[in-house]
């Protein structure tokens, strides 16, 4: 049981008086990285939102490193070790990319990660260090803030939609560093809209429909027939 | 040469307004809260001075040793046990609440002060001056209230710009949600802001105190002459606070030379034409 680093039970989550996940379950194995799919408002942001604690309103049991987490805040769960790349990136436009680095590690857990081995990662960042985040482009912007995921040094990582408004050639030079980002042993949940592109990415996925899970596995177990009927709910 | 000892003159009050409008900013910056008890805060920080100088006997210019810490950690604890509570996405609770504040405070000072008003007596300083020009003389005490300012502007743009704190403020101003993300607990990054700009009212107040009487009933004036300096200047730009406070302080000073009765509506003439020719100020924040 000790190479489980992430165990979600039954989890209910609502926004407001909405409910929007029933009752999911699943468990994350150490080095893995799961593909979440499914079509919008199927609910994968709500159960991003829900492990890295921004969304508090749920029942049902998160359990992290063997220890639960339900109810704690978000600026505690990343202290633990869970690290979110939000949707739509959400970098600070009042701080250079370097601050919203070094931000990113503000929660001081030691690693492999550092300013300078994002730098490495991402070369143009160190050349763009001082301007606003603001004024890259997109796709930088997109590395700047996998790179204050990083900052923390994260035993889990939650990619959020890493492909939102880049073009695609873009997103594949993102796809691309992908392997250099989680290949050190690094655990991963990665949401996408590109299904192909996320099942390539993982050895497992799982596929939420209307807040169930409507299928799950490894990606090669099911043809493609299946994964888009339960993708549609067809 | 009249006029130019006006305007020094006005300049350096300037300095004193820039103080009052310092903390105003930096709390609207961080935290868009409206602090209506500002001015009163202001106040209550000369009184405590008042009280920490009978207690010791300290110049009042020395007694900020004592006044400051105790400013901020009062600022500390209203920030985290009460205005904490009131923000939320509608604007109108902490300016309820603080408004309220700000009656507490007239009228907790009218019944432990009396309604008598009081001055705080920094010696010699007061009076003292040296020759520019012919005609012009700059009092000590003006000349350091201005230097101040200044240090305090300086002191809070390098903080906000160069330190971790100011990292967390900008970030949990910008996105405070994000910054949850980033471990930061924006509770406690708005109470370091409550701390620091009751640290700078302490710093108001005994000038406050020192250049002239003080009663319970000041605050909400000193709040308007704040706010104007904050909007003249632009919103959530500290050096443009500090311009805003001169440029305030000079048309104040320029009215009242015209007609002793003008000081204060000079100032409020200048404020409402910067407002309707430049609505964001004269120099507001750049964002991206």
């Amino acid at each position: 049981m000790s190479d489980i680093l992430l165990s979600v039970e039954n989890l209910e989550a609502w926004y407001g008086d909405a409910k929007v996940l029933h009752g999911l379950s699943f468990e994350l194995k150490q080095g893995e990285v799961l593909a979440l799919i499914g079509s919008n408002g199927a609910g994968k942001s709500t159960l991003f939102k829900s492990i890295c604690g921004l969304l508090q309103k749920k029942t049902g049991r998160i359990a992290f490193k063997n220890e639960v987490i339900t109810t704690l805040v978000a600026n505690a769960i990343v202290a633990k070790g869970i690290a979110l790349v939000p949707e739509g990136r959400k970098l600070f436009p009042s701080l250079s990319v370097e601050e919203n680095l070094i931000l990113g590690g503000n929660v001081g857990r030691k690693g492999p990660w550092s300013l300078q081995s994002i730098y490495n990662l991402f070369p143009i960042l160190k050349e763009k260090r001082n301007a606003p985040s603001t004024s890259l482009s997109g796709g930088q912007q997109q590395m700047v803030a996998i790179g204050r995921g990083l900052m923390s040094n994260p035993d889990l990582i939650l990619l959020d939609e890493l492909s939102l408004g880049l073009a695609p050639i873009v997103i594949k030079d993102i796809y691309d560093m992908l392997p250099k980002i989680i290949g050190n042993g690094l655990t991963a949940i990665l949401v996408e809209q590109d299904v192909t592109r996320a099942l390539a990415s993982s050895q497992q996925f799982l596929c939420i429909q209307e807040g169930r899970i409507s299928l799950e596995g490894a990606p090669h177990a099911f043809t493609k027939d299946q994964i888009s009927a339960a993708y549609f709910g067809m | 040469m009249i006029w130019v000892n006006i305007i020094i003159q006005g300049i350096l009050v300037g300095g004193l307004y820039a103080l009052f409008a310092a903390g105003l900013s930096l709390i609207f910056g961080v935290m868009r809260l409206v602090n209506i008890a500002h001015g009163d805060f202001i106040v209550a920080a000369a009184f405590l001075a008042w009280v920490v100088v009978q207690a010791t006997g300290l110049n009042p210019l020395l007694s900020l040793i004592i006044v400051v810490p105790l400013a901020m950690a009062f600022g500390y604890a209203l920030q985290k046990w009460i205005l904490n509570s009131t923000l939320g996405k509608d604007i109108l609770p902490p300016l309820l609440v603080t408004f309220g504040l700000s009656v507490i405070l007239q009228n907790g000072l009218l019944e432990v002060f009396t309604a008598d008003s009081r001055k705080l007596n920094a010696g010699v300083i007061e009076t003292a001056s040296f020759p520019v020009l012919p005609g012009v003389a700059i009092g000590y005490l003006p000349l350091l209230q201005f230097i101040v300012a200044v240090a305090v502007i300086w002191g809070l743009q390098y903080l906000f710009y160069n330190t971790a704190l100011g990292r967390a403020f900008r970030a949990t101003s910008d996105d405070s949600e994000t910054a949850l993300l980033m471990g930061l607990d924006q509770r406690k990054v708005y109470a370091w802001a409550m701390a620091l700009c009751m640290g700078v009212v302490a710093i108001a107040g005994v000038f406050l105190g020192v250049r002239s009487n003080f009663d319970p009933f000041m605050g909400p004036g000193r709040l308007i002459f704040g706010f104007e300096a904050v909007i003249i200047g632009g919103l959530g730009n500290l050096w443009g606070t500090l311009i805003g406070g001169v440029i305030l302080g000079v048309s104040q000073a320029i009215g009242a030379q015209i007609n002793p009765g003008w000081q204060v509506l000079a100032g409020h003439l200048v404020f409402l034409l910067v407002l309707a020719v430049r609505p964001k100020g004269l120099f507001p924040r750049i964002d991206g």
